[in-house]
C-alpha cells in the first residue's frame, strides 16, 4: 500500500516537473512568436506618433501608386517563379525517383546547394552570366535581367531545393500494385502519368507549389540585387523601414505579406490530415522498371539541371578569386580579406554570424525537441499541449522579413503603453537584448521553428509508446527513460534538426536584416550593404565563405549518418 | 490539484515580473538614457565610404586602444532617417562625415549639441555653423561627376562622351544611365539640389523628368553606380568626384572616364557634430577633436581636393587644377535642408517605381 502510495507521489511530482516545462515552452513561443506579432498590428494601425489611426496607414499606402504597383509585380514574380521552380522540380525529382538513372546521390546534392548559400549570392551570379559584361551576354545571348526577368530565374533556383525535396517525399509513397495493374490493362505510359502518379502526388504538388509561392513572395535577398527599378513588397518593406524609418508603414507592409503565407498555412494543413491515409499498410514499395529513351531523357535532364547549378557556383567562385570583372582577370585572394570591408567589422561580422548559426542551433534544437518531447510523450496537460502545438507549427506562415519586423517592434521599444490607464507605463523586460545578438538568435529560433519540430515530432511518433508505459510501471523517471532511450534513438532527427537550424541561420537576410546593430554586426546583412555599395566581389567572397561553412558542415552531418547506416548494418 | 499549483506559480511569476516593470510615465525617461554613459565605448553614425572609415579610423584606434568604436556605416539617407527616428532616444553619440544638408536638418530638430572641437579655427568659416560654438564642422566637400564606360558606349555605335548635365538628356543615352537614389543616397541628393539651384525649380524638375527617360536604375548609394558603370554594367555612371576617378582608375583609362559636368558640379560637405543627449561622454569630444586634426585632414585630402582648411596643395590625381571653380556658386543649404523632406517625396512619386506604369 506504502509502496503505490509513493509511486502515485513520484508520478505527481514528474507531472509537476512536466507540466512546468511545458509551461515554459508555451510561455517562450507566446513572449516571442506572439506578443512580436501583436505589437505588429497594433504598429499597423497607429500613426507614427503612437496614436490610433484606424486603417489611415493602410488607406495611405493603398493611394501611393508605386506601392500598389508593388503587390502585383509580387504576386507576378511569385507566380512565374513557382511555375518554373515546381515544373523543374517535379521532373527532377521524378527522374530521380521513378526513373533509373545514374549518379542519384550526386544529383541530389548538387541541387541541394543553392539552400546552403544567401539569395543574394544567386542575384550576383547572374549578373556575371547575363549582365551586360556577362558570359551569356557575351556570347549573344541578350537577356533584360535587371528587374522581373533577374528577379524571377533567381527566386525559380531559390525555391528549387525545396520543392524538390517535398516531391521527393510524395514520390516515395507510392503503390506498385496500381502501377502492376495498369500494366496488365496494357495502359499508355502517359495516362499512367495522369491517372496515377500525379493524383498521388498531388498533395506534395499543392504543397511544394505553395512552399514556392512563399519564399519567392517574401524573398529579399534576390531582388535587392537583381530587381534594378522593379519593386517589390519585400524591398519596399527594407526601404521603408531601414530606408525612411517608417515602421508604421513597414507594418502594413508586414500585414500584406503574411496573406498568401497564412493561405499556403491553411492549405497545408488541410492536405498533411489528408495525406495520411493516402498510404495503407498493404502497399508496396514502387519497382523502378529500365526502360531506355525514358531512362535517357531523365538523365539528361538530371545533367542539364545540375550543370546549371555547378555552373551558377563556378561563376560566383571565379568572379570572387578575380581582380576586377570583366577587365582585369587576375588570380586574387584580395576580395577574401575580411579585415578590409564593412569599415573594418568584416572579420567580426563573419565570426558573429558563425557564432549565432551555433548557439541558435543548439538552444533551437532544445527548445524545439523539448517541446515536442513534452507535447508527444505526455497524456495530462491536454489544452496547453494543443495551444504549445498550435503556436509551434504557426511560424511556418510567418515570413522572415515579418519575424524581424515584429521583433524590431517589439524590442526596440523601452516602454509599452498600458490601455486606459495614464501616467503609467509597462517597462519591456527584453529591450536589453535589442542590440545584442541575443536577439538576432532569438529571431533564428522562432524563424526556423516549426520545420524542426516537425522532425522532432516525426521522430517521437516512430517511437513506440509502449516505452513509456513499461517505464513508468517500472517507477523509472521519466527524464531516465528520455535520457537512456528516446534521446538515442532520437539521434539522427537530433542532428538533422540541428543542422537545419545552423545552416538556415547562417545564410538568412529577411529578419535579421532588422535587427542586426553596429555592436552585432553579421555577415549575411553585411553582404546586403556591400552589395548596396557597389562592392560585389567582396560581397561574393562572403557568400562564398558562408556556403563553404554550409557545405561543411552538412558534409559531416551526412557523412555520420553514412557511417551509423552501415554500422547498424553490419550489426 | 497539481494543475492548480502548476497554473498558480505560473500566474505569480508572471504578475512578479509585470509588476516589476511599471514605472511612472516620466521617471523612465531619465533611466533609459543614462545606461549607454560608458567612457570606453563610442557610437559613431558615418556616411563616409566604407574603405576610407577602415583607413582613417585606424588611427584613432591607435591612440584610443581601450576604447571601443561601434561604426554604423550607411549611405547618407539612410543615416540621416535613422538619425531622426531614434531622436527621443539617441544611439549615436557623434555623427562623423555626414552631409551638411542632413546634419541641419537635425539642427532643425535641435538634436545637435554645439561644440567647439579643438583647432576649429583653423575651418573656414563656409565650412561650419556660423553661431561662436558651431553645431556642425565640416571636413571636407564632394560634388557631382560622371563616369563614362568609353567601351560600352562604343558598343552601342556611340563615340562621345557626355560632358555636361545637356549632354545626358541626349536619346542616345537612353537606358545607359545609372544614377543614385536620392531618398537613400547624399550624391544623389546633391546632384538633385544641384539641379534645382542650376535650373531654378520649375526648369530643373522639367530636366529631371527628361534625364528620367533616360536612366536606366536609380541606385542604393553613391557609389553604386561608378561601380557598376566601371563593370560594364552602364555606359554612364552619374556618382561623385572620388568615387568616379577611383573606378575609372580600376578599369582603366582606355575603358572608362571620370567627367565633371561643365554646368558645375552639386556638391555638399561632409560634417561631423555632436549628438544632443543627457549624458555626454568625454570620448565623443574627444573624436570630434581628433576628426579634424592635422593627421586626419591630410588623409581627407589624399581622396578629396577640397578639405576644411581650405583646397589642399597636393590635388589628387583625376580632379580638375581649380576644383573650388567646378562647384555650383550660391547653392544654399540651409534651404536644401528645410526643403529636404518635400523634395525626397516628390522626386519618389515621380520616378520611384520606374518600370511600373509600362506594365
Amino acid at each position: 500500500m506504502n509502496r503505490i502510495k509513493q509511486l502515485i507521489r513520484r508520478g505527481e511530482k514528474e507531472d509537476v516537473v512536466r507540466g512546468i516545462a511545458i509551461y515554459l515552452v508555451m510561455i517562450f513561443l507566446v513572449l516571442f512568436l506572439v506578443l512580436p506579432l501583436c505589437t505588429l498590428f497594433l504598429k499597423a494601425f497607429q500613426d507614427k506618433s503612437g496614436e490610433f489611426a484606424g486603417l489611415a496607414q493602410f488607406a495611405k499606402y493603398f493611394q501611393s501608386k508605386s506601392m500598389v504597383y508593388s503587390i502585383s509585380h509580387t504576386f507576378f514574380i511569385a507566380a512565374v517563379s513557382t511555375l518554373i521552380s515546381v515544373t523543374l522540380a517535379f521532373f527532377f525529382s521524378y527522374s530521380l525517383s521513378r526513373k533509373n538513372v545514374p549518379w542519384k546521390g550526386f544529383f541530389r546534392y548538387i541541387g541541394m546547394i543553392p539552400i546552403f548559400a544567401p539569395t543574394m549570392l544567386l542575384g550576383i551570379a547572374l549578373i556575371y552570366l547575363f549582365g551586360n559584361k556577362g558570359i551569356f551576354t557575351a556570347l549573344g545571348l541578350q537577356v533584360p535581367l535587371y528587374g522581373k526577368v533577374g528577379i524571377i530565374i533567381a527566386e525559380s533556383i531559390y525555391c528549387f531545393p525545396v520543392a524538390t525535396t517535398i516531391l521527393m517525399v510524395a514520390f516515395s509513397a507510392a503503390d506498385n500494385r496500381l502501377y502492376e495493374a495498369a500494366e496488365t490493362m496494357g495502359t499508355s505510359a502517359i495516362r499512367k502519368m495522369f491517372t496515377i502518379t500525379i493524383p498521388n502526388v498531388k498533395y506534395g504538388l499543392i504543397s511544394a507549389i505553395f512552399v514556392a509561392f512563399t519564399y519567392s513572395f517574401t524573398d529579399f535577398g534576390a531582388p535587392s540585387v537583381v530587381g534594378g527599378n522593379y519593386n517589390v513588397l519585400a524591398t519596399d518593406v527594407y526601404k521603408q523601414v531601414v530606408g525612411q524609418q517608417n515602421f508604421n508603414m513597414g507594418a502594413v507592409v508586414g500585414i500584406i505579406l503574411l496573406f498568401p503565407a497564412i493561405l499556403s498555412f491553411a492549405v497545408d494543413r488541410i492536405i498533411n490530415k489528408k495525406q495520411n491515409a493516402a498510404i495503407s499498410a498493404k502497399s508496396i514499395p514502387y519497382q523502378i522498371k529500365p526502360h531506355r529513351p525514358s531512362d535517357m531523357a531523365a538523365t539528361i535532364f538530371c545533367l542539364v539541371i545540375t550543370l546549371a547549378m555547378l555552373l551558377f557556383f563556378a561563376v560566383a567562385l571565379f568572379a570572387s578569386l578575380i581582380k576586377f570583372w570583366p577587365y582585369n582577370l587576375t588570380f586574387t585572394l584580395s576580395n577574401y580579406d575580411l579585415s578590409k570591408i564593412s569599415s573594418g567589422n568584416g572579420i567580426t561580422a563573419f565570426k558573429n554570424s558563425i557564432l549565432i548559426a551555433l548557439i541558435s542551433a543548439f538552444l533551437g534544437t532544445f527548445v524545439t525537441f523539448l517541446g515536442a518531447y513534452l507535447i508527444e510523450k505526455n497524456q495530462k496537460f491536454k489544452v496547453s499541449r494543443r495551444i504549445t502545438y498550435l503556436l509551434s507549427i504557426t511560424p511556418l506562415a510567418i515570413p522572415g522579413t515579418v519575424v524581424g519586423l515584429s521583433f524590431i517592434m517589439f524590442f526596440n521599444a523601452p516602454t509599452f503603453k498600458i490601455p486606459f490607464i495614464e501616467g503609467y507605463v509597462l517597462q519591456n523586460p527584453f529591450h536589453i537584448i535589442y542590440g545584442t545578438i541575443w536577439i538576432i538568435v532569438l529571431a533564428n529560433m522562432i524563424h526556423f521553428y516549426s520545420v524542426p519540430f516537425s522532425t522532432a515530432t516525426t521522430a517521437l511518433k516512430r517511437l513506440d509508446k509502449e516505452f513509456e508505459t513499461v517505464s513508468e510501471s517500472l517507477a523509472v523517471p521519466f527524464y531516465k527513460t528520455l535520457r537512456r532511450v528516446t534521446l538515442p534513438l532520437c539521434t539522427p532527427a537530433i542532428c538533422e534538426m540541428w543542422v537545419y537550424f545552423f545552416v538556415n541561420s547562417l545564410v538568412t537576410v529577411s529578419a535579421v536584416v532588422f535587427l542586426f546593430t553596429p555592436t552585432a554586426p553579421i555577415a549575411s546583412v553585411a553582404i546586403v550593404s556591400l552589395e548596396g555599395s557597389g562592392q560585389t566581389a567582396p560581397a561574393v567572397a562572403m557568400c562564398m565563405l558562408l556556403l563553404f561553412i554550409n557545405l561543411v558542415v552538412r558534409g559531416i552531418y551526412e557523412a555520420s549518418q553514412h557511417k551509423k547506416q552501415k554500422s547498424s548494418v553490419s550489426s | 490539484m497539481k494543475k492548480i499549483i502548476v497554473m498558480g506559480m505560473i500566474a505569480l511569476m508572471t504578475l512578479s515580473t509585470l509588476t516589476g516593470c511599471v514605472t511612472k510615465a516620466n521617471a523612465e525617461e531619465g533611466s533609459s538614457t543614462s545606461a549607454g554613459a560608458d567612457e570606453n565605448v563610442i557610437n559613431v553614425y558615418t556616411a563616409l565610404e566604407d574603405e576610407q572609415v577602415t583607413d582613417y579610423l585606424e588611427e584613432f584606434k591607435e591612440q584610443n586602444p581601450d576604447v571601443t568604436v561601434n561604426v554604423t556605416r550607411e549611405s547618407t539617407g539612410i543615416i540621416t532617417s535613422k538619425l531622426l527616428a531614434e531622436k527621443d532616444n539617441p544611439v549615436a553619440d557623434v555623427v562623423w562625415g555626414l552631409s551638411a544638408t542632413s546634419l541641419l536638418v537635425l539642427a532643425q530638430d535641435d538634436m545637435l549639441e554645439p561644440y567647439a572641437p579643438e583647432g576649429v579655427d583653423r575651418i573656414l568659416p563656409e565650412f561650419k555653423d556660423d553661431a561662436d560654438v558651431p553645431s556642425w564642422v565640416g571636413i571636407d566637400a564632394w560634388e557631382t561627376a560622371f563616369i563614362v564606360n568609353k567601351e560600352v558606349l562604343k558598343s552601342k555605335g556611340i563615340d562621345t562622351v557626355p560632358t555636361s548635365y545637356e549632354d545626358l538628356l541626349d536619346p542616345k543615352y537612353k537606358g545607359l544611365i545609372a544614377m543614385s537614389n536620392p531618398a537613400s543616397s547624399g550624391t544623389g541628393l546633391l546632384t538633385v539640389n544641384g539641379i534645382l539651384s542650376l535650373y531654378g525649380d520649375e526648369k530643373g524638375w522639367d530636366y529631371l523628368d527628361k534625364l528620367h527617360e533616360n536612366v536606366a536604375v536609380y541606385m542604393h548609394s553613391g557609389s553604386q553606380p561608378a561601380k557598376a558603370t566601371a563593370a560594364g554594367e552602364y555606359g554612364i555612371g552619374v556618382s561623385f568626384g572620388y568615387r568616379c576617378i577611383q573606378s575609372a582608375e580600376e578599369a582603366g583609362s582606355e575603358i572608362c572616364e571620370a567627367v565633371f559636368p561643365s554646368e558645375g558640379s552639386g556638391w555638399d560637405m561632409e560634417a561631423n557634430a555632436l549628438i544632443k543627449k543627457d549624458n555626454q561622454k568625454e570620448i565623443s569630444k574627444k573624436f570630434l577633436d581628433w576628426a579634424i586634426s592635422d593627421n586626419i585632414m591630410e588623409k581627407y585630402a589624399t581622396n578629396y581636393p577640397i578639405v576644411a582648411t581650405g583646397a589642399s596643395d597636393n590635388i589628387p590625381e583625376g580632379y580638375s587644377e581649380n576644383p573650388l571653380d567646378q562647384l555650383i556658386p550660391d547653392m544654399d543649404f540651409n534651404k536644401a535642408a528645410k526643403d529636404r523632406e518635400s523634395i525626397l517625396e516628390s522626386w519618389t512619386e515621380r520616378y520611384d517605381s520606374k518600370s511600373a506604369p509600362k506594365e
